[in-house]
């Protein structure tokens, strides 16, 4: 047997039951479902084989439209402020002795034991009229507040359930920093900020990008935290998703909102993977 | 109903939806809206030895007594198999998905009833093999979806109306306004239902139009008043409302009756329908054509609609069953939820299924929920 046969042999043996899993669970039910998007509703779900073009029509329909905009919205303060809040926590974590290091990355992941809809029902426990945070208010003689059914309930929500995501990969990205980089750049007279600025950022926006875009794309698709935080009053791409094939029984337009969903992934992996290329 | 019986949480609602996307993408043969004939009844045998049938039901979960099976073998001597669905449109799945479907009795919404009938998939109720259609109330043999049971027998009924906490409300709610335009202490302390058709019906009725209108203007009369309600609610829910009713967050929702917890310890939560009238929704039993075991199928109905088995559902699960001879064997309190009269329910508008029609009701949901 020649090398590379072997070796050729050896990678469709590794890659074989993730290529199945991925092409049977993932490739197979995606196809079915965008190849609704050409036929018409049945009245109790399901599909009419019929073709008709009505569901990409509605797709630019200024109320879907303000619903991918709201979605847009959220999802990217979501993205900015885990950003915002996920850079500082992962330089800091790089920087721990090994020991701790180890300690902080579990901590990171901690949340992650726990049932996703528990830890959204604790922040309603926390966040709701006669909730914790309030009740608590109340005894410095403050509030009540209405910090619930709202928009920021949702970001923090998102937020709060995927700023490990943002975390991790940054972590990774600057932990791989050569240090003697930065060193250079201090003793050639750089300060603080501008060696931050000019070597370490560059350098990590490989992961920063990872980063935003395993935090947008949870977010962009949710639809379990604007139901239960956002008390069901601002509607995401992700409900809509829901309602169109649950609710409404209208298999085809929730597989065009789908593709636009998709379609709308697929470009900023693309830029992603672009941006990362150059970087 | 669209509702997920007993399986109230949203966790579970979300599994289902998964399920239903998996099952969807598997099964999903197109059922087409067409009027097939009305199925002509089969001849039956009313002397068949049933022990050498055996009948699978599809059911909401929790919604029959746990020992029925037991109690079936024992007492009319074939096994009975029950299966669990959690929504009509998952029922509706499995039972239009051609063929035999190995399933003998299913319990769906009256509206649902009707469409399976139209396509030709029910067998006609033979009621001469179900002597008990006589505990019946007379009202629940006049359902519009099905006048004289003739493909199928209630079960369950109810309407929707508004739930409240008797100890935080200045007044009791009488009218849908009372939600719609909540007075200043109400203010933000109010649900309504994000479920499209329900999230409509107060609008509807309180402008006077039928549940199932279809015309565009009334339609867009009740956005109106949906849209100007919106910032005086505290969200659109209708799976935890009466959680929130209980923590106090809330003080009045929009709640189907069954799910109103008027049996919290602390008995301050009352349920009340609004003058201006609501909905009639029946949850039914059917039978398919497809079944092999109609015999069994036909007795098993018969013994459900026995006072001792049927009584099981309002003591226990708390809903209203249209069986006279059975409500009369329980004990029902003033006020309670089960003390709404059948000829004050039959003056509820049954939900009918409105076909292309649905699509505006979708579209009116979004428009408001999207609103900000």
């Amino acid at each position: 047997m020649s090398p590379s046969r072997g070796r050729r042999l050896g990678a469709f043996v590794f890659l074989s039951p993730g290529l199945t899993y991925l092409v049977v669970l993932l490739l197979v039910p995606l196809v079915l479902v965008l190849s609704y998007t050409l036929f018409q509703r049945g009245r109790f779900g399901g599909v009419v084989y019929e073709v008709t073009g009505e569901n990409f029509s509605r797709l630019i329909d200024p109320l879907y439209l303000s619903v991918v905009g709201t979605s847009l919205k959220i999802a990217g303060l979501t993205t900015l402020l885990a950003l915002l809040l996920g850079y500082p926590t992962a330089y800091l974590i790089a920087q721990l002795p090994r020991k701790w290091k180890t300690v902080a990355l579990v901590a990171v992941v901690l949340p992650f034991w726990t049932n996703f809809i528990i830890r959204v029902y604790a922040w309603i426990i926390l966040l709701n009229g006669p909730g914790l945070l309030n009740s608590g208010l109340k005894a410095l003689g403050l509030g009540p507040y209405e910090l619930l059914y709202n928009q920021g309930a949702i970001i923090l929500g998102l937020l709060y359930s995927y700023l490990p995501l943002m975390v991790l990969p940054l972590y990774a990205a600057i932990e791989r920093l050569d240090p003697q980089l930065r060193e250079a750049s201090a003793n050639l007279g750089a300060s603080a900020f501008s060696t931050f600025r000019k070597v370490t950022l560059p350098l990590t926006v490989p992961g920063v990008l990872t980063g935003c875009l395993f935090v947008f794309v949870p977010s962009f698709g949710n639809f379990v935290i604007p139901e239960m935080l956002g008390g069901g009053k601002s509607v995401m791409v992700g409900n809509l998703i829901r309602t169109e094939f649950l609710q409404a029984r209208d298999w085809p337009f929730g597989s065009a909102l789908t593709l636009a969903l998709v379609a709308v992934l697929v470009v900023l992996l693309i830029a992603q993977s672009w941006v990362a290329r150059r970087a | 109903m669209f509702r997920t019986r007993f399986t109230r949480r949203l966790p579970a609602a979300i599994a289902v939806a998964g399920l239903a996307l998996a099952a969807a993408a598997c099964g999903g043969e197109s059922t087409n809206a067409g009027a097939a004939p009305a199925a002509t009844a089969d001849q039956l045998n009313p002397n068949a030895d049933l022990s050498k049938q055996s009948v699978n039901v599809t059911v909401w979960d929790g919604y029959t007594p746990k020992e029925l099976p037991q109690k079936v073998k024992d007492k009319l001597k074939f096994p009975l198999k029950i299966g669990i669905h959690d929504t009509n449109e998952t029922a509706m799945t499995k039972l239009t998905a051609g063929g035999d479907t190995g399933i003998d009795v299913a319990f769906v919404s009256g509206q649902y009833a009707q469409a399976l009938n139209e396509q030709g998939l029910l067998e006609p109720i033979h009621p001469e093999l179900i002597p008990n259609l006589s505990n019946l109330y007379p009202e629940a043999t006049q359902l519009s979806y099905d006048k004289g049971n003739k493909y199928s027998v209630p079960y369950t009924w109810g309407t929707t109306g508004i739930c409240y906490r008797s100890d935080l409300v200045k007044t009791p709610p009488t009218s849908w306004k009372d939600l719609l335009q909540p007075p200043s202490w109400a203010d933000k302390k109010v649900t309504m239902m994000t479920t499209e058709r329900w999230l409509a019906l107060p609008a509807l009725k309180a402008l006077g139009y039928s549940v199932n209108t279809d015309k565009d203007a009334e339609i867009a009369k009740a956005k109106e008043l949906l849209v100007a309600a919106k910032p005086h609610l505290l969200g659109y829910d209708d799976t935890t409302f009466g959680d929130k009713l209980k923590s106090g967050e809330a003080v009045m929702v929009e709640a189907w009756d069954g799910w109103c917890p008027t049996t919290d310890e602390k008995q301050n939560i009352k349920f009340a329908v609004p003058k201006e009238g609501s909905d009639l929704w029946v949850d039914t039993m059917v039978i398919m054509k497809s079944s092999k075991n109609k015999e069994a199928a036909h007795a098993l109905i018969n013994y459900i609609l026995d006072p001792e088995i049927h009584s099981w559902a309002a003591v226990n699960i708390n809903y209203k069953v249209p069986n006279k001879a059975a409500m009369d064997k329980v004990d029902i309190a003033k006020g309670s939820l089960l003390d709404i009269k059948p000829a004050e329910l039959l003056n509820g508008e049954s939900l009918i299924d409105l076909g292309q029609a649905s699509v505006k009701y979708t579209r009116l949901a979004t428009e408001i929920k999207a609103q900000s």
